[in-house]
Parts: structure tokens; sequence; C-alpha cells
């Protein structure tokens, strides 16, 4: 894959932004961040089992996007999903608390960090089969559609899940059906240990969809205002009715794929190199900076977030496991 | 030289059509690939061409003429261009066939009791009722699939929905299972209630993951927040010479699974009844049709509100000697082999599981405790099937009652071969139950 023509949006023009509303996403993306921390803690100590993707390092994707959303759009996302369930504004306590399979998690513990729900949200998972929400979410755009509602459906994947047949399927049949569906690809570079030159025929993930003929921009996933600024320009698109649309959002993951990858793929160097230049955190925290924001005001954030998910992570840990007969509850409705 | 020209088979299951039209007089010239008539099978209505060139000496079956069956001269071709039409006359063989003389229908309909407030239907028109009369009192459900809309489907069982639904409810999808179930699956999620056809259940494989990983686990994964209900439906089974990829019971693999309900109806009672419940069901529901049984006709009622519930098996006939437990398409061939049976004294209980999952366990119990002997019936293959299922409930639950080993009648333990012969034997045939009917009563 040849290096891409990323727009590098300076932050300079950007500085019209409204205060609230980037100081909200900075909070946004320290509580990921902060979450995330504290996630990969408890499974070091081994109150989280099984699998646990994390999502540091692609904070500013979601919290971008999810800044030009509407009530009753929908989310649908893979595994690597506690950062999609924040943005959604789902309590961290419950999402916590699923992490360490307690009855007070968003599944009463039974679905764990890769499966999560919340329709109140419009959170549809948290799917654990690489691009199998891909064309839930259009399926969740063709319910908006048919409903005649004015709602997107947002469906993000990774640059691993790309490669997946169902996600052609679902081009296809989303431009076909004029579905109201923005496709974020969130590109971190790597599918688990292959990197996305590795895997991955052509130049850019978002040209496959020139096929199906769906428009699509690439996006410096690191930068919280392209993201945002991209989002609004994808979202208003669907929104008008024109169809799909597909964002490949250029990100990277700090962490393994997994908490047990050691992630020998690549050098320390290339991790450092991109936490130092570009951190989308570092990148807002200098922007609110330049734009006034005393050090302590920040200070307060971070302090509130760590209380947060102090919190958070006491519930989880004090939460009851699920009494034995929710093994047999909730299979069917009836 | 005089050619017959014969009714052609248009379809694997064709066995008889409609000579719906002539498009050809006698006398006429025509060459090789000239349209002569139109046929209408229970599918769809195919144009017929000419295969050879010459002159059309007499017409054999009255235009409008149903269940004509497959070979059946229906018209006479002459190679010559001289020879008098009286000649011709002369030729043929078989008087000029009367539209009334022949039979309308494959089976007796005199033999069905129709009952009260009921109509002689059949399965596939069931089956269209079903999803028309709930897309009727319900906005939310809407059919997707393969050539459901345009084609009128690809078995005629969506026939007239585009046109009274339009094509907001009713979506042709292109030929991408994996891709439209889990579109289907996403539109449950938000609320919908789609039909999902797959033209045939072989297809269903390639939408396998979605169907289970998707659709059967969520309600569960999410701690009961986030059900989907949807149903996905099209033939299942063996149809006719379509070898081994085109013919195969996904019964036992669907059942195997927690969060599906599995539903497999014989009768037009059965499909109507069944697809109403299933469609107006919250859980995901796989309903496995059978291509052979949708042109048969069945006593069924007409009430909109008809349903029969999930769950519940059904006594098709009552006995004291013998149960035998089918589904689908195996329990028209139970009911014959129990008349057989009938003849030699075994008064056999025929049970039609109608659902798979939820399995009726109850009814099963009850009949095995008077019968004390046991057949299971079924197209799939043996090993881990739905037969094997059940042999191992009776065992955990009504061992004591057994006076005879449970014996099951399967397809063979083989990939459905395409010969005629071959295929016949891989297939549970009606004389397979009657011996091993009489092997569980030591009778042979």
């Amino acid at each position: 894959m040849k290096k891409n023509t990323v727009k590098k949006i300076t932050t300079e023009p950007m500085m019209n932004y409204d205060l609230n509303l980037l100081q909200g996403m900075y909070k946004k993306m320290l509580l990921i961040r902060r979450f995330e921390e504290k996630a990969g803690q408890l499974y070091g100590m081994g109150q989280i089992g099984g699998f646990c993707h994390l999502y540091i390092g692609q904070e500013a994707v979601v919290v971008g996007i999810q800044s030009a959303q509407i009530e009753g759009d929908s989310i649908v996302t893979s595994y690597r999903d506690h950062g999609h369930m924040l943005a959604c504004d789902m309590d961290p306590k419950g999402v916590m608390a699923e992490l360490t399979g307690r009855k007070d998690g968003y599944s009463k513990g039974k679905g764990g960090s890769m499966h999560m729900f919340s329709r109140e949200k419009g959170f549809f998972g948290g799917h654990g089969i690489v691009a199998a929400q891909v064309p839930i979410g259009a399926g969740l755009a063709f319910a908006h559609k048919y409903n005649e509602s004015n709602n997107v459906s947002i469906t993000y994947f990774g640059d691993g899940a790309a490669n997946q047949g169902q996600v052609y399927e679902s081009y296809n049949i989303a431009s076909l059906w004029k579905l109201p569906v923005v496709f974020v690809i969130e590109n971190n570079k790597y599918g688990m240990g292959t990197s996305v030159n590795r895997s991955s025929a052509g130049d850019n993930l978002s040209d496959r969809g020139k096929a199906y003929g769906i428009m699509s921009e690439i996006v410096d996933g690191m930068d919280i205002l392209a993201v945002r600024d991209a989002a609004i320009r994808a979202i208003n698109y669907c929104r008008s009715g024109k169809g799909p649309f597909i964002l490949e959002m250029k990100t990277y993951r700090y962490r393994g794929h997994s908490m047990s990858d050691p992630a020998k793929y690549r050098t320390r160097d290339e991790v450092d190199k991109i936490r130092k230049t570009s951190d989308p955190i570092e990148n807002v925290k200098s922007i609110l900076n330049k734009m006034g924001v005393e050090e302590k005001t920040l200070k307060d954030i971070d302090a509130d977030i760590k209380s947060v998910i102090a919190e958070a992570a006491k519930f989880a840990q004090e939460s009851p496991e699920p009494s034995e007969d929710e093994l047999f509850s909730d299979i069917t409705v009836n | 030289m005089t050619i017959e020209i014969l009714m052609p088979a248009l379809s694997p299951t064709m066995e008889e059509g409609t000579l719906s039209k002539w498009l050809v007089n006698e006398g006429d010239s025509i060459s090789s690939g000239d349209l002569i008539a139109e046929i209408e099978t229970d599918k769809a209505t195919m144009e017929v061409e000419a295969v050879e060139d010459g002159k059309i000496g007499q017409l054999l079956v009255a235009e409008g003429t149903e269940g004509v069956k497959v070979n059946t001269p229906i018209a006479l071709l002459v190679d010559t261009n001289e020879l008098p039409h009286a000649t011709i006359k002369k030729i043929a063989e078989k008087p000029y066939l009367e539209k009334e003389k022949i039979p309308t229908k494959l089976i007796n309909e005199n033999s069905i009791t129709i009952e009260s407030n009921s109509s002689l239907i059949t399965v596939r028109e069931a089956l269209r009722n079903a999803m028309a009369e709930e897309m009727r009192v319900d906005k939310s459900v809407f059919v997707m699939g393969e050539e459901v809309a345009e084609y009128q489907g690809a078995y005629k069982v969506t026939q007239g929905l585009l046109d009274e639904f339009g094509d907001k409810r009713v979506y042709d999808t292109p030929i991408t299972e994996h891709g439209f179930a889990g579109i289907g699956i996403g539109a449950a999620f938000g609320n919908l209630k789609p039909v999902v056809e797959f033209m045939t259940f072989n297809f269903a494989m390639q939408a396998m993951d979605q169907i289970i990983n998707s659709a059967a686990k969520t309600l569960y994964m999410s701690g009961g927040q986030m059900g989907c209900p949807i149903v996905f439906r099209g033939p299942n089974g063996a149809a006719s010479r379509v070898a081994a990829q085109h013919s195969q019971c996904y019964a036992s693999w669907y059942a195997h699974c927690p969060g599906l309900k599995v539903v497999s109806p014989w009768s037009s009672k059965d499909a109507k009844g069944l697809l109403k419940s299933a469609i107006r069901d919250p859980d995901p529901v796989i309903f496995l049709e059978n291509e052979v049984m949708y042109g048969q006709s069945f006593s069924c009622p007409d009430d909109d509100n008809f349903t029969l519930p999930i769950g519940k098996a059904n006594i098709e006939k009552e006995g004291n000697d013998l149960t035998i437990i089918a589904f689908s398409i195996m329990v028209g061939k139970s009911l014959e082999a129990a008349e057989i049976l009938k003849d030699k004294n075994i008064n056999v209980e025929v049970v039609n599981l109608r659902t798979l999952r939820p399995l009726d366990t109850d009814t099963i119990i009850k009949s095995i405790k008077k019968t004390n002997r046991v057949v299971t019936c079924e197209e799939g293959f043996p090993f881990a099937g739905i037969g094997a299922e059940i042999s191992a409930l009776i065992t955990e639950k009504a061992f004591d009652w057994l006076d005879a080993p449970v014996k099951r009648v399967t397809g063979k333990d083989v990939p459905m071969p395409y010969a005629a012969n071959l295929e016949k034997l891989a297939l549970p045939q009606v004389e397979d139950i009657v011996s091993a009917s009489l092997q569980v009563c030591y009778e042979d």
C-alpha cells in the first residue's frame, strides 16, 4: 500500500472551534484512554478474562465521528469496542463490570469485552467475528430508511476486516439501495500481526468503494478536527439520501492486537514515534492550550476522569458474578 | 416422417404442467427455434421452442389443458411439405385430448377431507397467504431474497407480494447470501421483522456465520436486551435429480444451536399456521420447507388469524402399536407406510414434529408410553441427526417403556448421487419405513 495522500489539516484555522465542543471531545478521549489503561491493568491482575482489545491511540476516530451524530443514529463495531461504548455515553461502570464478567455488566456478564449492546444509546455491538458487523450496520441503515427516519448508521471496521467478502456484499447492496450508512474503516495499519501492506492489495482501502459507486475520503484519524469535519460531510451526504459513504481513518493502536499480543511485528521506535508526534489527545491538548485553557483546568479534567474510572473499576470488582440461573436465561425471548 | 413433440420437463421436479397457449396453428411451417407454445409449471410460465424444422401436423392437446404429464405428445410435426392434412391426421395414434379428461392435480383430491371454514390449497399458496396476511397487519414485516419480487419467487412462493405491497416491502437481493442475511439481521436489530428467503437452504451455508453467530447468539450475549425477530425460510432437503450440493436436509444443523427456533411444516395447514407464528415470533426462526411439497394440496383454514404454536407436535394419525416420528415430507411417507402396515394388523401412530427446536418432547414420550415402539424418519444423514437426538431422548426419558430398540429411517450416509436409481436408494422411501416398522414390531 502506497503512502496515503492524507491532507494534513493544520490546527491554525481550527482556532475558531467552539471551546466547549473541543473540551468535551478532549474529555471523552481522555475518558477512553484512562478506561483502557485501567482495563489493561485489571487484565494483568486476572480480573478480566479472555480476549481484551484496547483502543488506545485511536480515540480521535470515534469521538470525532460521534460529535457529528444526532439522536437516533446507530453505531455498530467490532470487538475493539470499549471506546465506542464510552463515546455513546454508555456508563463506564456497566462496561467495566461486563469486562470483569459481573451481573451489573451491560450483558449481565454473559457477553464480555467483545459483546455489549445498548439499544437506548444506539450502540448495536460489539461483534466478535471479523467484519460480521458490516452487513449488520447496513441492515440498521436499511431499518432507518424503511422507517423513513432521518437517521444514519455508522458502521466501523478495521483494515483487517476490509478484506472480508461480506464487506463487499454490503457495499454492493448499500449502494444499490442507497442505504444511509457511513462505513468507517479504522485503518490502524495492522490486522492482528499482519501489516496492511502485507494483507491488502491496491493503494488505499477506501478506493475499493469506487467499484460500487461509493464516495470515500481518507482522513488523518489522529486529528480529531479533521475527523469531525470529514464525519460531518459524510453524515450529511448519507442523511440527504444519497447512499453510503466510506471514511478511511488512518490511525494507530499503541497496544497489541489483544492483551496477549506482544506486538513483535513492529518496532518500539515506530510506536514511540507516533506517540510523540501524533498522539490524538496531546494534539487537542495543545490546541486547548493555545486557546487559553489553563493547565490547572486540564489537570482538573484529568483528575475527574481518573476518579470516574477508579469508581468504575471498584464497581466492576465489587459487583457479584451473575447468579447461576442466568446460565439458562435470555436464550430465546419466549 | 412424423415427429411427436412431447411435453417438456422444465424443472427438476416438474411432473406435469399446463399447456396455457399454442403459438402456432395446424398447418404452420416452423423452423427450429420458433416459439410454439407457452407452458405453465408450478414455478413459472415458459415458452417452448421447436427443435426441428417442419410443419405442424396436428395439435394433440387443447390450449388451457392442465395436468399434462411430462413426455405426453402434445403435437405432431411433419417433415415433408407434401403430405395432405388428412394423412397427417391418420398418423396420429392418440386421440385429441379433451381438457376435462386430464386430472388437474397429482394427488387425489377426493381423498382429502376439507374441514369447515377451510379450503383446499397448495403448500405454496399457504406460505404465500401467511406472508401476505402478516404483511397486511404489521408494517414492520418485509420480504427479501433472491428473485422474490419481480421474478415472483424462484418457486413462486412469493408470487403477487410485489404487486400487493410494492418495492418498499419486497426486495430482490443480489446473489450474496452472507451479505443479505447480515442485512436482514441488522434490520431485525433495528426493530423490523424481516422474512428472508433463501432460494434453497443449500445456499444458506454461505450465511451460516451470520445466522449462528449474529442472529442466534446476540440475545444471550446482550443479557436479553437485543433480540433478533427474523425468519429465514426456503426449501430444504432433496428436490429431484439436483445432486449433492443441492440436496441436503439441514434440520439437525440448525436444531443443534441454542438461540434458534427450527420449524419444518408438512401440510398447507402447517405451512400457514407455523409461518404466521414464525413471523410473529420475537426470536430468529429457521423455517425449513420442502420443494417437493410446494405443489401438494391440503385442507387449510381460511382464517387470517389462524396460527399453530411453535414447539408443538401434532398426531396426524392415532395408533397403539408403534409410533412413527417424522417431519416435513417424511410425514406423508409415514402416513403411506401406516396404510400398508394396517393391512398387516399394525396400528401406527404418526407424530408430525412440526418444530425441531424446541422439540415437543412431551408428545413424543406420551406416544411412546402408549405404543412402546418407535421409528424415526428424516431425509437427513443418520450421523448426529434428528433421529439420533430423539433416540437419545427416549433412552433418557422412556427407556423402561420400550419393547424394542428405536429404529432410524434416514437418508443414506453419502452425498446425494445424481443417477436416478442411486438417488432413490439414497433417499428414505415408504418401503424403508415399512421395513423398519416391521423390525421394531419383530414382524420381519
